[in-house]
């Protein structure tokens, strides 16, 4: 997912002679390609995050379309106050493109995990936050953004994550897309839940569910039309994301749902707020937290049995 | 007023401090002493050293300078007062409801202020972006940051220092107002910086030290910069410099005079 993002930034870069990329020292290999064609449009600032930010504003202050690239707590949470004042309150065109959302990292532990990125970064005024779901998105995503009016945050994954999508989709920043169209579930997710969720789709309908899923992209500015009109037609609605429940996709949908009048059943599937109870390789700490397509589709179904 | 053709600096000096002290005063605000301390260097920056010009404020040609210790705006305030930068209306926007003005800066290209600031250790990595970028561009203007000796504690500043060695970035120029004291004592009780020259130049920029008040001496420093290296000139000042009660006193960090000690400062400035 890396590759095809920096990748189709590389081709943008080609006619947006602004583009300039910047990283705190991480992706390695990532970005030979970007240097060797443009060497004095990246910059490996150092192991120094925060300067890297106030080095981006001060490029885009001077007409620079900046990216910036770090691996999650490191891009914005060591970073957190510059971004605030220096990107946000400022309201400057930087791409923040934070590698390993969720578990993505998996062995390298906690210090590596990205799981309060999007309840931080959904928190401040003018920044937008977009997950893309696969690498066909996040190609989509690096065209959308460059001309991008105000700072975005783009969590993405690292490598291998499957295609959802065969060909290129249109893909609007802000505007869900329904990948399947139920009535009686609906099923809110984000990035690396989007994929497995599709078979917990079709394992529901052996149970004789008809689910609606829907990957929210964009969870600021987030698509509250959608929401609304699914709240007014499903009795269940769950929100799944590699992200800590509170703050997250599963806290702005609520937002959203509690202020709408829904009156039927809503719960949020994530990882609970706690930290350091497992060891192990992504995929196996994903199935700890019941993040797959069967865990997933076991919490749906308690929760309707038990209605 | 315009720039270059104001032969008496000391004169405008003494007209900043007394349009610091009412705004400080009629507003309760804090900084008085980080504000006179700052006086001569940005006189001299604004009539002198900057080209940059109120009719034309987005000039991409324009030099850009960088109050990186935002909270001693007040004498930012005023100098961009007697600039051109904000009418007498907008000055008295300062700190009050409804105002224009913060006691921290916020970015406003039309009247000047180029980043906001009042968080310490952005502002030097502000600039070294704008030089980079300024370099990128083979622009000509020149990117000028002034700190505070206290925010030399945030590690960002160093981070950004080793930057702009790394990157050659002669076009940037760091000014360090080293009034010795920060909001709760002076610097050498709580992080000493000393030997505070050694350690810029051991960060690979080009030093000059001069006092910090002295007109002639800060000219000079401006005309002597490195040209291959980019430059720091460490301003010894005086904090709350111009008013007897007020220097080297850490009670005036925050303080704001009252009616009294308000009477016997204008005394002083005005004498």
């Amino acid at each position: 997912m890396r590759v095809n993002f920096f990748r189709a930034l590389q081709d943008l870069a080609k006619e947006r002679k602004n583009i300039i990329l910047l990283t705190g020292d991480l992706g390695f290999k990532l970005f030979d390609s970007f240097r060797s064609q443009y060497p004095d449009r990246f910059y490996n600032v150092g192991v120094a995050e925060s300067n890297m930010i106030g080095i981006a504003a001060g490029l885009s202050l001077s007409g620079k379309n900046v990216y910036c690239y770090s691996i999650i707590p490191f891009l914005i949470m060591r970073t957190f106050e510059h971004i605030r004042i220096d990107l946000a309150y400022n309201n400057l065109k930087v791409k923040l493109v934070g590698a390993g959302g969720g578990f993505t990292y998996g062995l390298e532990g906690y210090t590596h995990f990205g799981l309060e990125d999007l309840a931080l970064m959904r928190s401040l005024p003018n920044m937008t936050v977009v997950v893309p779901a696969d690498p066909q998105e996040a190609i989509s995503l690096a065209k959308a953004s460059v001309e991008y009016d105000g700072p975005i945050y783009i969590r993405l994954g690292k490598t291998g994550e499957p295609f959802i999508h065969e060909k290129p989709i249109e893909f609007r920043i802000g505007r869900s897309i329904i990948l399947s169209e139920g009535k009686d579930i609906a099923i809110f997710a984000i990035g690396s839940m989007v994929y497995p969720l599709i078979a917990t789709v079709e394992l529901l309908k052996k149970a004789g569910f008809n689910a609606t899923l829907i990957n929210m992209h964009t969870l600021k500015p987030l698509d509250k039309a959608i929401i609304e009109q699914v709240s007014s037609s499903h009795s269940f609605i769950f929100t799944v994301e590699e992200h800590y429940v509170n703050g997250g996709l599963g806290s702005a949908v609520a937002e959203v749902l509690a202020e709408s009048g829904f009156n039927g059943s809503f719960r949020r599937i994530g990882i609970p707020n706690d930290l350091g109870k497992y060891i192990g390789k992504s995929d196996y700490l994903k199935g700890k937290y019941g993040l797959t397509t069967e865990g997933v589709y076991k919490k749906i179904i308690e929760c309707v049995e038990e209605v | 007023m315009k720039s270059g053709n104001y032969s008496n600096y000391k004169e405008l000096a003494r007209s900043v401090r007394l349009t610091i002290l009412r705004l400080i005063h009629e507003t309760k605000s804090p900084h008085i002493g980080s504000s006179f301390s700052i006086v001569e260097i940005l006189v001299a920056l604004y009539f002198k050293i900057l080209k940059v010009s109120p009719e034309d404020p987005f000039n991409k040609e324009r030099d850009r300078f960088i109050l990186s210790k935002g909270h001693a705006c007040p004498a930012f305030y005023a100098v961009l007062h007697e600039r051109g930068f904000l009418t007498k209306d907008e000055l008295n926007g300062f700190a009050i409801n409804e105002g224009l003005l913060e006691q921290h800066p916020s970015l406003d290209l039309k009247h000047g202020i180029e980043i906001t600031s009042g968080s310490l250790g952005h502002g030097l990595s502000i600039g070294a972006g704008m030089a980079l970028a300024g370099k990128l561009d083979k622009a000509n203007y020149k990117v000028y940051a002034l700190l505070s000796d206290g925010e030399l504690n945030e590690g960002s500043t160093w981070e950004a220092m080793m930057f702009a060695n790394q990157h050659t970035l002669n076009n940037l120029i760091a000014m360090v107002d080293c009034n010795k004291i920060q909001a709760l004592g002076h610097t050498k009780d709580i992080i000493d910086l000393n030997p505070i020259n050694k350690k810029w130049e051991n960060f690979g920029w080009h030093v000059k030290q001069v006092n910090g008040h002295n007109f002639n001496q800060i000219f000079k420093a401006f005309n002597t910069l490195h040209r291959d290296k980019p430059n720091v000139i460490i301003l010894q000042t005086v904090k709350g410099k111009g008013v007897s009660f007020m220097e080297d006193n850490v009670l005036w960090h925050y303080r704001p005079p009252d009616e009294e000690e308000y009477a016997r400062a204008i005394k002083e400035l005005s004498k």
